[in-house]
């Protein structure tokens, strides 16, 4: 492991002096931006690529100048100081050919900018709201119209954070989450930005696609994928604590397949709604309480229920968590949340039987053991 | 304070009317009005939060040497990101900037002290304790802010905890203290002058750091009044950023980043201007285009009030605006290449030696020309759109910030620190130091521009395992740079207590300006009479008189 | 300008500023503890207060004394200029920002948040009961905010307030001519009227506060009109006070004798003040109160 980090490393340090030589050595290593999959971030890569080469012709230039002069008028070698110190020629020159250099980028640059701020025609739409620190995906028209699911990190990167051994054997570690966004190939999708808390950013470096999520204001893009697979992103606007374990995946599928993706998350969603008819036992809540707590609470409330002093409340012995007469507000925070603060509206995120059963386990876990069960029924009722 | 010694020795030379030599004991420190006395205080203080700030930087870098949560909590390590750039901004760059001015204005400009004294002596002391109430912060319950040195809202309002009000409050002083020593710099420029040096006589330090002045007093209170908006949104209910009460969060960063971006050209103009002192002394040759440098940092200057916004390419703002924001930012390249090119055309037939600050100089000016260049790749709105809020940036910031504003710095305490101690340092130590540092601080950031390409964001305490070889590098060359400024502080130590003494007045042999004329070590009280113009004409730095 | 060693002036090194600097410390930590629950906060900004004014005073008091004393020379009057000069363009800029702000909100974001411009999803999904209207009385979210029921109206006491702050301006100009013209009656009037002026100003914008919390519940709270309202007004009114306590020591000084028609730094920097804190309000009473629609 270590040897092979070290060869890979110098390797790298090598290819660092290769850099000169285009193309090749750079994609390979991930030491430039990929092409894409979408024409915008073909033309991004375009005239990323233009603008580098423009630089590197400057550097050159202006440092070649400079390192001749450093070599050959230096004192020790006997040179003579000349006296000039003015001249407004070559003044202009200097002013007038850098200014011509920058409208011959500018121009290929408004056109791509003209191009990806245009997003009126859409085949799809997709509203993305970013939590701290999950991503909601609602489908709110065309095929998929009432889709909608949050996307967390996945569990086995989460273990990972702090085991190397889960973290060496996951391949996509932080990159990977329980629930990936699904579009169909070859269409025109539009997404629409939105943040319930903070600012979020939303970004697949592959589709040239990157969007802040401003609480409050919907923004657009656009994206025209050509290519089926996976692709991977990150939320790139600092969101708070957990602002660096909030990945985005999105599964880019041939149109039957999307469609049967649409039909199978129709079934789900039903089956879903049905499971808070019936009365659940205290190990079945516990069971989906772990699970519930682990994958929307623990990130603030802490994996052991100790939160954090002075930001996230403690879950262990906290009087709304233990008193009996607190249910109903126990459960009315974990509905509404409490505006104004980190702590947000989990109502429309999860089902009767998932609120009831993370509020059984709150209840009981952290060494509260109060005994007490919370049906789904009650639930719905508190609603 | 080690300077201690030494200026009491200088003051046995100043012989001077109705003042009194600095007074013996501490308290001439709180007290003093002399401006070398608070320069001196200013470059302590500045040196200290380097030390403070990048011990925080070498936290950020030892986390980020592997994948996977090592050292720190993710809350600990934003906390670590946000304080690492605001203490490295307005406690160490500005002070250490407003420090050299104080030292090096007033025997530039043949003055006998800064125009407003007492001010002046105010303008530093709210230095400390407002750092001190910063630093206080992390250790509130909840810590300190932890929303990046740009704390965007709504992260710091309504989800920030509640030493956050500390941290407005120590922002609002160290505004006031920038302000309060902006207008000591221009009252002492305009009015301090010798009466025989016009303006177009003044060397470029000078110059550069006039306009600086400007930008500080239009820019700082613009960043107290976004401060102020914080703190009511926060404690009074108004609704600046919340969009539910019809403001926008997005405002915020308007108004931040109005401030912000005249602020990274306040880190950058002296720096210029220290560069093009140095460039002529050890080439021999007088600075090539002198007024068309002053007309280049007066354009940098004008040109800064209106690209702000180029920070915020992806906050959704209508695409004139990103039009607009594109051709005016990269239209700054122009004459920031002006400088440049005059730099190296100074150099151009000079007859040049490499002492270390002009090594210093050489080194700024190549490494701040490619921060320069990824500066211009940055403005270009679609490529920004992958580069945004990733370690390009960071790059980007590190080698204008890093390889620009403190190499030129460290290149300024070089070449005048024999002047202030009347000590040489030890050359050959500080070749060590030099190529030690500027070798490991590219180790350092350059990978960063790799990272970042390669999809890596910043901000993040931990990522995924394609970044970790890169992340590797950098972090021992973090550690590398770090270990450097130890040994600057030993050269400077060394050299102020040990140094072999320097007679001559003009320390090195071909440098030209007024402050050369003094008698090494600078006398406590700058020129007492004022020096006569043929003296100035003799002494300017950029005709060839 | 002749200058000989004479007549560089540099004061004796002085405790003033680090007073000012432990005053402010404790002032504003003191503030800050207090927003959070501390009783101690209270106390400690209000010795922090004490402090601050104590050093103001001090620190002014030895200035006047060496003015008085004949330390100074035209040069040291001349950084003084400047210094105050940019001094006031530095408040310039604060009071700035709030303006932006209110331009901003006005003109982009509350417009935006109505579907203006590429934000037709904004209004769409998220706003859809909101139309744009200035001053914002109905916000996006109601619920959560003060709604007030009417707003302050431009031609009654805001208007009254504008005459009263042009009538100190050029009650302020009459005294500064009686004092180079050495009229000591009308330089003292002409100062008691324009403090005069200046706290009658400050009463009726305390009872247009008042009747702004009380009767039309338009408070800080009333969505980002409200934010900008109060806002702007209270800075400024705070300038006003601190105006015209400025005015009032220079009155004091006058009386004690000092000034000449070539000497009076002091007078001069306090009459730029109050201009400027006039030339402010002017802005306020066009975009805040008038200019609305
Ligand atoms: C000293 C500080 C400093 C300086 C001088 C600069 C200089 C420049 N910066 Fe930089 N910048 C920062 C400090 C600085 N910056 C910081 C701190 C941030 C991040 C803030 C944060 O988010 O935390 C930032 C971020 C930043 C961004 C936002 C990136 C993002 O977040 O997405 C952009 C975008 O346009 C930008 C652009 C530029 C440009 C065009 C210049 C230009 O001034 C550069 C001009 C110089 C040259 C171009 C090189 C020399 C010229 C020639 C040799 C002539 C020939 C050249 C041509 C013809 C092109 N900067
Ligand atoms: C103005 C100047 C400035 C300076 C000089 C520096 C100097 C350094 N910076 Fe800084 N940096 C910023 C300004 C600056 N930075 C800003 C504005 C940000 C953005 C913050 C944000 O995102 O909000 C930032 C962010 C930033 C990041 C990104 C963090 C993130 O996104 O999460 C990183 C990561 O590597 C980094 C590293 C460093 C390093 C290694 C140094 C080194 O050069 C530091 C070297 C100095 C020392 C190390 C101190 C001296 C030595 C000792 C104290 C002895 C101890 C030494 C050892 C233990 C080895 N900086
Ligand atoms: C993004 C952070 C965050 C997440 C995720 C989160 N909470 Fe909270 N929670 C908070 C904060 C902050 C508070 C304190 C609110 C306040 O100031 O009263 C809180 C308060 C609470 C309280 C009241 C505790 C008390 O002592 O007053 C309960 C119960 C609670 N949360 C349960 C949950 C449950 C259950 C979940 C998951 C389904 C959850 N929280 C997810 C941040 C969070
Ligand atoms: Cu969400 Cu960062
Ligand atoms: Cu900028």
């Amino acid at each position: 492991m270590l040897n092979n980090r070290f060869f890979s490393t110098l390797f790298k340090i090598l290819t660092l002096s290769l850099l000169a030589v285009p193309g090749l050595a750079f994609a390979e290593y991930g030491l430039n931006l990929p092409e894409g999959v979408t024409p915008i971030s073909r033309d991004i890569y375009g005239l990323h690529m233009t603008i580098f080469w423009v630089c590197v012709g400057i550097a050159v230039l202006v440092f070649g100048v400079m390192i001749y002069s450093m070599i050959n008028h230096r004192k020790s070698k006997g040179a003579v100081a000349s006296n000039f110190h003015e001249s407004t020629t070559i003044e202009l020159v200097w002013t007038i050919v850098p200014l011509l250099i920058l409208i011959i980028i500018a121009v290929p640059a408004t056109r791509v900018l003209i191009d990806l701020e245009d997003t009126s025609k859409a085949d799809m739409t997709v509203k993305i709201t970013g939590y701290q620190w999950k991503w909601q995906y609602e489908y709110i028209d065309a095929e998929g119209e009432g889709i909608n699911f949050f996307s967390n990190l996945a569990q086995k990167s989460r273990d990972g954070i702090k085991n190397a051994a889960i973290r060496s054997s996951d391949e996509n570690y932080l990159q990977d989450v329980d629930k990936r966004l699904v579009l169909p190939v070859d269409t025109r999708v539009r997404f629409l930005m939105t943040s319930n808390d903070v600012i979020h950013s939303w970004w697949i470096r592959d589709f040239g696609v990157k969007q802040d999520a401003n609480p409050g204001f919907i923004n657009d893009a656009w994206a025209y994928i050509e290519k089926e697979g996976v692709y991977r992103g990150k939320c790139t606007e600092l969101c708070g604590k957990d602002h660096g374990f909030m990945p985005i995946v999105v599964e880019v599928v041939s149109k039957a397949a999307y469609a049967k993706w649409v039909a199978d998350e129709k079934a789900a969603a039903a089956a879903a709604a049905a499971s808070g008819d019936r009365e659940w036992s205290m190990d079945e809540l516990m069971t989906q309480g772990a699970k519930v707590y682990s994958t929307n609470c623990a990130a603030c409330h802490g994996v052991t229920g100790a939160g954090v002093p002075g930001a996230f409340p403690a879950m262990t012995g906290s009087p709304i968590v233990v008193d009996a007469d607190k249910i109903p507000a126990h459960i009315d925070i974990i509905i509404n949340g409490k505006s104004g603060t980190a702590m947000q509206a989990f109502g429309k995120q999860l089902s009767d039987s998932d609120i009831a059963a993370v509020v059984t386990y709150e209840r009981n876990a952290f060494g509260n053991n109060t005994g007490e069960i919370v049906q789904p029924a009650e639930i719905k009722s508190a609603r | 304070m080690a300077t201690t010694t030494t200026e009491i020795e200088a003051d046995i030379h100043a012989h001077d009317d109705h003042n009194h030599g600095p007074e013996p004991g501490l308290m001439r420190w709180v007290k003093t009005t002399n401006h070398k006395d608070i320069g001196y205080l200013y470059m302590w203080f500045a040196f200290s939060m380097l030390l403070i700030g990048g011990a925080m930087a070498m936290v950020i870098r030892l986390e980020l040497l592997m994948p996977g949560l090592q050292y720190v909590e993710p809350q600990f390590f934003n906390q670590m990101t946000t304080m690492h750039g605001l203490i490295m901004v307005f406690g160490a760059i500005m002070p250490a900037f407003v420090g050299l001015a104080n030292i090096m204005i007033p025997p530039m400009i043949g003055g006998p002290d800064m125009a407003l004294p007492r001010m002046n002596n105010w303008s530093f002391w709210i230095l400390p304790f407002a750092g001190a109430m910063l630093l206080s912060t992390m250790f509130m319950e909840g810590g300190g802010p932890a929303f990046g040195w740009t704390f965007y809202a709504p992260l710091s309002t309504t989800f920030a905890p509640d030493s956050t009000d500390f941290f407005i409050f120590a922002i609002h002083m160290l505004g006031f203290s920038s302000i309060m020593g902006a207008i000591n710099i221009i009252a002492t420029v305009m009015n301090l002058r010798a009466s025989g040096m016009k303006l177009m006589d003044m060397p470029l330090f000078v110059w550069t750091w006039f306009i600086t002045a400007f930008l500080l007093i239009a820019a700082m209170p613009v960043l107290a009044g976004a401060v102020t908006m914080m703190l009511t949104d926060r404690n009074f209910g108004t609704s600046f950023f919340d969009a539910a009460g019809g403001g926008d969060p997005v405002m915020f960063q308007h108004i931040f980043w109005f401030f912000g971006h005249p602020e990274v050209y306040i880190m950058i103009l002296p720096a210029f201007g220290i560069v093009s002192q140095i460039i002529p002394t050890f080439a021999r040759k007088p600075l090539f285009g002198y007024s068309s440098m002053v007309y280049a940092t007066a354009s940098i200057a004008i040109l800064s009030f209106v690209v702000w916004a180029h920070h915020m390419f992806l906050t959704g703002m209508p695409v004139a605006g990103q039009m607009y924001f594109m051709y005016a930012t990269i239209l700054i390249s122009v004459p920031t290449g002006v400088k440049v090119f005059n730099w190296v055309t100074t150099m151009w037939r000079g007859s040049m030696s490499f002492e270390i600050p002009m090594m210093w100089a050489v080194a700024f000016v190549i490494l701040f020309t490619i921060g320069g260049l990824s500066g211009l790749m940055l403005g270009i709105v679609p490529a920004d759109i992958q580069y945004h809020d990733t370690y390009f940036v960071v790059a980007h910031f590190h080698y204008v910030l890093v390889t620009g504003a403190l190499f030129s710095i460290i290149a300024g305490v070089f070449y005048w620190l024999p002047k202030w101690c009347g000590n040489m340092f030890n050359e050959k130590l500080a070749t060590i130091h030099f190529w030690w540092a500027v070798i490991s601080v590219n180790v350092l950031f350059f990978p960063m521009h790799f990272l970042g390409l390669a999809g890596m964001p910043r901000r993040i305490p931990d990522y995924s395992l394609q970044f970790a070889d890169f992340n590797w590098i950098a972090s021992i060359g973090g550690f590398a740079f770090g270990l450097s400024f130890i040994l600057l502080a030993y050269i400077v130590v060394d050299c102020i207590r040990n140094g072999k003494p320097v007679k001559e007045a003009r320390v090195w042999e071909s440098a030209k300006g007024l402050e050369w004329t003094l008698p090494t070590p600078a006398p406590y009280h700058t020129f007492t009479e004022e020096p006569p113009r043929e003296l100035i004409l003799k002494e300017s730095s950029h005709s060839a008189h | 300008m002749q200058q000989s060693k004479d007549q560089y002036y540099v004061p004796e090194g002085s405790y003033w500023p680090i007073v000012g600097s432990i005053g402010m410390a404790f002032l504003l930590g003191g503030f800050a503890s207090s927003l959070h629950g501390s009783g101690l906060g209270a106390g400690l900004a209000v010795l922090g207060l004490v402090i601050v004014v104590f050093m103001v005073f001090g620190w002014m008091g030895q200035v006047v004394s060496e003015s008085e004393g004949g330390y100074y020379n035209q040069q040291v009057g001349k950084s003084f200029r400047i210094g105050m000069g940019w001094f006031i363009f530095s408040e310039v800029m604060f009071f700035a920002a709030f303006f932006g702000a209110m331009f901003y909100a006005r003109e982009f974001s509350i417009p935006w948040l109505a579907g203006e411009g590429n934000n037709m999803w904004t209004a769409k999904l998220l706003w859809p009961e909101f139309s744009a209207n200035w001053p914002l009385v109905k916000m996006p979210n109601p619920e959560t905010f003060a709604v007030p029921s009417a707003l302050v109206h431009a031609w009654g006491i805001p208007a009254i307030n504008t005459m009263l702050l042009l009538c100190s301006g050029a009650t302020l100009t009459w005294a500064h001519w009686a004092l180079y013209n050495k009229k000591r009656d009308q330089l003292i009037y002409g100062m008691i009227a324009t403090i005069t002026l200046g706290v009658i100003f400050l009463g009726f914008q305390a009872y247009e506060y008042a009747h702004a919390y009380g009767d039309l519940n338009l408070k800080m709270t009333s969505g980002v009109y409200g934010s900008t309202f109060f806002l702007l007004t209270g800075f400024h009114g705070f300038h006003v006070t601190l105006g015209t306590v400025m005015l009032i020591c220079i009155l004091m000084r006058i009386i004690r004798g000092h000034f000449t028609p070539e000497n009076h730094f002091a007078f001069e920097a306090v009459a730029w003040y109050w201009h400027f804190v006039d030339v402010v309000w002017l802005g306020l009473f066009i975009y805040v109160y008038w200019f609305t629609g």
